[in-house]
């Protein structure tokens, strides 16, 4: 009896609520006190990373700035054909004075200015002037006295751009990001002497690659060295791998500017000791050869800590067994110890390859014209042109590839293959 | 220099502490040796007349319009007076971010009573900008290259001229000025420039002219690069502001010579942020009040060698502090220095500049 | 007897890392064809130094090893085809076990068949046929010990070195796999080399054991002699347990001494095997299994006071006062005789002149 009830509501606990509750009761409060735990990082997280990202995603195609302040306009406009070669009618200005009369009196007139102008230059200043002015207008005749203002209020292109960007979100700092741009003949890349973001990632890409690829070449027999030597001087050696990192990212920048320029320490070597003629000095830097150089400096200690750790675990006796099962010093390098220390060179890729893509400074100081990276073109756009939705729009494609170069590592090496040591 | 402004600030802070009720007011400028001039002719001047009042040093000049936005969108204004240049100064205002300033309300009349609009003259370019000086940018030449024979550059010119004077060249690396300098001397009247540029003929006549000199320029970002490569050998001729070619001539007294053809004049100069409370706006326009007048930006001028932007400043101006040499000579704005100048056109740029940059960007990549 | 005889030999071999001492001092022996010698010792012993000298990992200071009657000082440790069972195992970890079995046949350049089909054999003698494809890091202690011992001999060497390879196993796997190894070595005929620290693994598997202290071997014999005959008081101690009462050598008749214990001045009779001179100290060593408890018609005869009487089924351990010792333990058999044993109380006790050994002091 009793049982027939018990397979029908569950096994009940000695206070007569289910078990079943029970348990997911004492749980909860586990979850609970465990969640509160990890509150202040998960909070830290949230607000410091999270947060930005996804405020990064919204601002790459966001555009309320340009219904917000023109509402009229953007209203009449949709009556308007942009395919006409016409400019629109008085009703049309009409909407643009009213709107034009209230974000004047807030200030914000120059705002949209600016953000229409990366669109198409000269908006900026077009917008500026006609705000100085547009509360003396007299009533009617609008379209004739913007005229006066600015012949180029009758320009088609304007009128156009305004179309085009009178949602609340636009695909166009995608577009530009990509070397595109939104035509009423559907996208198409910008003109040739105009393209260079598609270039800078290819080139981001190929020299992170590059920079990756030489710090793992250099940082791996350092790591092993340092694994392989006594803890009292491995210490020492770690210390001056970790000496870069207590002198500011500038100076060191600036001490290969001293260093490689073409009146610089190595050039004067190489002259001196007559391997270079005087006229013939190298260019080893302000181009692609500094970056690398630099950056292969600067991040090489990011590949030798995690190689170090890894490399650490690795018990001498793998190789001995090797050797003791009939392997030469070479076949138990590559063939056991190798295999063992691929999960440091994974992370240490990663973290370099990841550091490199962002990097900007550097690039900016010994990279020349060839050397620089995308980044550079973000932070300029972030400090410099404030078109902070181009930067974002940048950002994000960069997130994405790295995304895209994280899954391919995954799917070809396997990110379990990775370890900190 | 540096270790005087060190000491500067150290004097300041102990003052700071001897005064317990003092308030800070952060001023935002470029660092290195502009800031001491300020700090030697504005800061400490004003402290000891005002001595509840504490400035902090930020030196974020070059990302103040990123930081300035960036902080009206959190709603938390840390800055009271921001140092820019007049481009910053306008997109700033565009962008509501500084407060308009009435000239003659707000900032003190000439000695003789002439009005501050009339003083600062034409060089009240935004209503939100009130300047401190005039700068250029222009070249410096090294005096001792072998492979010139003898010659020296006398006009802009022979920037673009490789033959008569080879070696590497030290350009900025964006359009702005280097476009109207590679016009000017591809024939087009100095009137016509924004003209020509103003159409995309014009801008690959530009790049054109620049492209016979690519190979042998090094391009900078920073203003100190030039002195740099000049005072290494590096590059041979090189564009820069004039303040640092000064100190690379007579502070170090490297080889090297000034190339004023050309300069291109543009302004320094003070914006307050908007959104301040009320008591920090009131401490913010004294201090502007008090530094932006004849005698201060006169004093200016003993430290560094720009010109003060008040005409009535001009006949102020005196020795060097330590260096003890009339400093007239070296403003840019003297007679003899400025027998070709061209002003920064600031509304054209800020029409046109991310368009240009983005070409000249492109141009550099390829 | 010809060097050839021996598959190893060590002539006077030295060992210091620092210049300054010896870890090995002076080193002696040689390995028989199809011996199981086991290297026994405490930790810093200088035993593990002698096993990493013979695979080649550790050059010798001075002297020479031989192997197969050849000098191997310059040979390089994957010439010497010794195969050697570590510690840790020192399974590859990126390879699976059948990978890691091919290994040696693989760098011999051995053909993909052959290879399979040694790996498949050495497989079955350690009973892990179906595990060829797991990794290492997916089987349990004892399965990784026993693909260890398979890896060293699937290439067929005549010498195989174990470097305490049951360290990291719990008592009944570690005596599980004590049995194994002796098998395998008794069907296969190899010759053993094995290092441990652990006596009571050495006396069940080997022909012939090395004590090691400080660097030197203080005896080498099979494991009845090393137990019954300890030539010095360190063997004495080390292996098994042992009785120790100082004293004084009073007199030598012959292979007899006469000692006068320390406290209290009982005389006792030992075989004098290393007590030096009259009026010499010495230590006597008795196995506690030897000590006869009760009134016996015994040459030697003391009394001791029952300290502490610990029932352990078979036997019994009582740990007695006796001269200056309070850690005199004698093993009673749990028999009627003495079954009323009491704390407190004195007992008479005793053991034949030839169960003691006169020894040096430590």
């Amino acid at each position: 009896m009793s049982n027939a009830q018990a397979s029908d509501a569950g096994v009940i606990s000695a206070d007569g609520v289910p078990l079943k509750v029970s348990l997911a009761r004492a749980l909860r409060r586990q979850k609970i006190r465990a969640l509160m735990l990890i509150a202040p990082l998960l909070i830290f997280v949230v607000i410091s990373f999270i947060a930005p990202i996804a405020d990064m995603l919204f601002r790459s195609v966001e555009n309320s700035i340009v219904p917000d302040t023109l509402p009229k306009t953007v209203v009449a406009l949709q009556e308007w054909d942009p395919a006409s070669n016409e400019a629109p009618g008085e009703a049309i200005y009409a909407a643009m004075h009213a709107d034009l009369v209230i974000a004047a009196e807030q200030k914000i007139h120059t705002r949209v200015g600016q953000r229409l102008n990366y669109e198409a230059p000269g908006v900026s200043s077009l917008f500026r002037k006609t705000g100085r002015r547009v509360d003396r207008m007299e009533p009617g005749n609008y379209k004739e006295q913007f005229l006066a203002i600015d012949k180029d209020w009758g320009n088609v292109e304007i009128w156009r751009t305004i179309h085009r960007f009178s949602g609340n979100y636009t695909s166009g700092y995608f577009l530009s990001a990509a070397d595109a741009e939104l035509t009423p003949d559907g996208i198409e890349l910008v003109p040739e002497n105009e393209r260079i973001y598609l270039t800078l990632f290819v080139r981001t890409l190929v020299l992170s690659f590059t920079i990756t690829l030489t710090c793992a070449l250099l940082g791996y027999p350092i790591a092993f060295l340092l694994s392989n030597l006594p803890m009292r001087t491995s210490n020492m050696l770690l210390i001056l791998v970790l000496l870069p990192f207590w002198t500011s990212l500038l100076v060191r920048t600036s001490s290969w500017i001293v260093l490689l320029q073409q009146q610089g320490v190595i050039n004067d070597l190489l002259v001196s000791i007559g391997i270079l003629d005087d006229q013939n000095r190298l260019e080893l830097m302000y181009n692609q050869i500094g970056t690398i150089i630099a950056m292969t400096h600067i991040l090489l200690p990011f590949m030798i800590l995690p190689l170090y750790s890894v490399m650490k675990t690795i018990s001498p006796s793998y190789v001995r067994a090797a050797k003791s099962l009939g392997a030469n010093d070479w076949t138990a390098f590559w063939k056991i110890y190798f295999p063992n220390s691929i999960p440091g060179i994974g992370a240490g890729a990663i973290l370099v390859f990841i550091l490199s893509i962002g990097y900007y400074i550097t690039p900016e100081l010994v990279g020349g014209t060839s050397g620089i990276f995308i980044s550079n073109r973000i932070a300029y756009h972030i400090s410099s042109s404030l078109n902070w939705g181009l930067a974002a729009a940048l950002g994000v494609i960069l997130l994405a590839l790295i995304l895209v170069f994280y899954w391919l590592y995954d799917k070809i090496v396997g990110i379990d293959n990775v370890s900190l040591g | 220099m540096k270790s005087m402004y060190t000491l500067a600030t150290a004097a300041a802070a102990l003052m700071a502490m001897s005064s317990a009720q003092a308030e800070d007011m952060t001023i935002v400028s470029w660092g290195g040796a502009y800031s001491a001039s300020q700090q030697a002719a504005y800061h400490d001047p004003y402290m000891k007349l005002n001595p509840d009042v504490n400035i902090i040093n930020d030196e974020s000049s070059n990302e103040a319009v990123a930081k300035m936005r960036a902080m009206a969108e959190a709603g938390n204004i840390t800055w009271d007076v921001v140092d820019v240049v007049a481009a910053d100064a306008i997109r700033l205002c565009d962008e509501g971010l500084a407060i308009e300033i009435d000239p003659d309300k707000d900032l003190a009349p000439a000695p003789d009573g002439t009005p501050a609009s009339e003083d600062f003259g034409e060089l009240l370019v935004s209503p939100c900008y009130i300047p401190q000086i005039v700068y250029s940018t222009t070249f410096g030449y090294r005096t001792d290259v072998a492979e010139w024979g003898g010659k020296e550059p006398e006009d802009l010119c022979a920037v673009f001229d490789t033959e008569t004077f080879p070696g590497k060249r030290s350009l900025e690396k964006r359009p702005i000025n280097n476009v109207e300098w590679a016009l000017l001397c591809d024939g087009v009247a100095p009137d016509k420039i924004y003209d020509v540029l103003s159409t995309d003929a014009g801008v690959e006549q530009a790049l054109a002219k620049l492209a016979t000199i690519r190979d042998d320029v090094i391009w900078w970002s920073a203003g100190a690069e030039t002195p740099q490569r000049l005072a290494d050998g590096e590059a041979v001729i090189g564009s820069t502001y004039n303040g640092r070619l000064f100190s690379v001539i007579e502070e170090q007294k490297q080889p090297v010579k000034m190339l004023w053809d050309w300069q291109v004049f543009d302004l320094d100069g003070w914006i307050v942020p908007a959104g301040l409370p009320e008591d920090r706006l009131k401490r913010a326009m004294d201090y502007i009040y008090f530094a932006t007048d004849t005698q201060r930006l006169a004093d200016q001028a003993k430290y560094i060698s720009y010109g003060p932007a008040r005409k009535s400043s001009a006949p102020l101006v005196g020795k060097h502090a330590e260096l003890g040499i009339e400093m007239a000579p070296h403003m840019p704005t003297d007679p003899n220095n400025a027998k070709n100048t061209l002003l920064y056109n600031y509304e054209w740029w800020a029409d046109n500049r991310d368009d240009l940059d983005a070409k000249f960007q492109a141009w550099l990549a390829q | 007897m010809d060097k050839d005889d021996y598959i190893v030999r060590f002539e006077n071999v030295q060992k210091s890392y620092d210049g300054e001492t010896l870890v090995v001092k002076n080193f002696n022996i040689d390995i028989e064809r199809g011996e199981f010698l086991t290297m026994l010792g405490p930790s810093g012993s200088g035993k593990t130094t002698c096993l990493m000298m013979l695979a080649g990992f550790e050059p010798a200071t001075n002297g020479e090893i031989y192997l197969n009657g050849s000098p191997i000082n310059n040979v390089p440790p994957h010439k010497r085809g010794i195969g050697m069972v570590f510690q840790n195992y020192a399974l590859f970890p990126h390879m699976s076990v059948a990978e890691n079995l091919a290994f040696p046949l693989k760098v011999r350049g051995m053909s993909k068949s052959d290879s399979e089909a040694k790996v498949k054999r050495a497989l079955g003698m350690v009973r892990l046929d179906e595990f060829g494809g797991r990794r290492p890091g997916q089987l349990s202690g004892g399965q990784q010990q026993r693909v260890a011992v398979a890896r060293a001999l699937v290439f067929e060497p005549d010498l195989v070195l174990m470097d305490e390879p049951l360290g990291a196993l719990d008592k009944n796997l570690r005596e599980e796999m004590q049995f194994e190894i002796k098998h395998i070595h008794e069907s296969l005929g190899v010759s053993v080399v094995y290092v441990t620290h652990d006596q009571s693994e050495a006396l069940t598997m080997s022909n012939r054991i090395a004590v090691f202290n400080d660097g030197v071997v203080q005896q080498l014999a099979a494991p009845e002699v090393l137990y019954e005959k300890p030539e010095n008081a360190f063997v004495a101690q080390f292996i098994g347990e042992n009785n120790k009462l100082t004293g004084k050598v009073t007199a030598i008749d012959g292979d007899i001494a006469q000692v006068t214990l320390d406290g209290g001045g009982d005389k006792v009779a030992a075989l004098a095997v290393k007590c030096g001179g009259v009026g010499e100290k010495s230590q006597l060593s008795i196995r506690p299994e030897r000590v006869i408890l009760g009134d016996e018609d015994v040459p030697n005869k003391m009394s001791g006071k029952v300290v502490e009487l610990i029932y352990l089924g078979d036997h019994i351990r009582c740990r007695m006062e006796v001269g200056d010792s309070s850690e005199f333990i004698v093993k009673v058999a749990n028999s009627h005789a003495h079954a009323a044993l009491k704390v407190g109380e004195v007992t008479p006790i005793g053991w034949v002149t030839e169960d003691c050994r006169a020894l040096d002091v430590l």
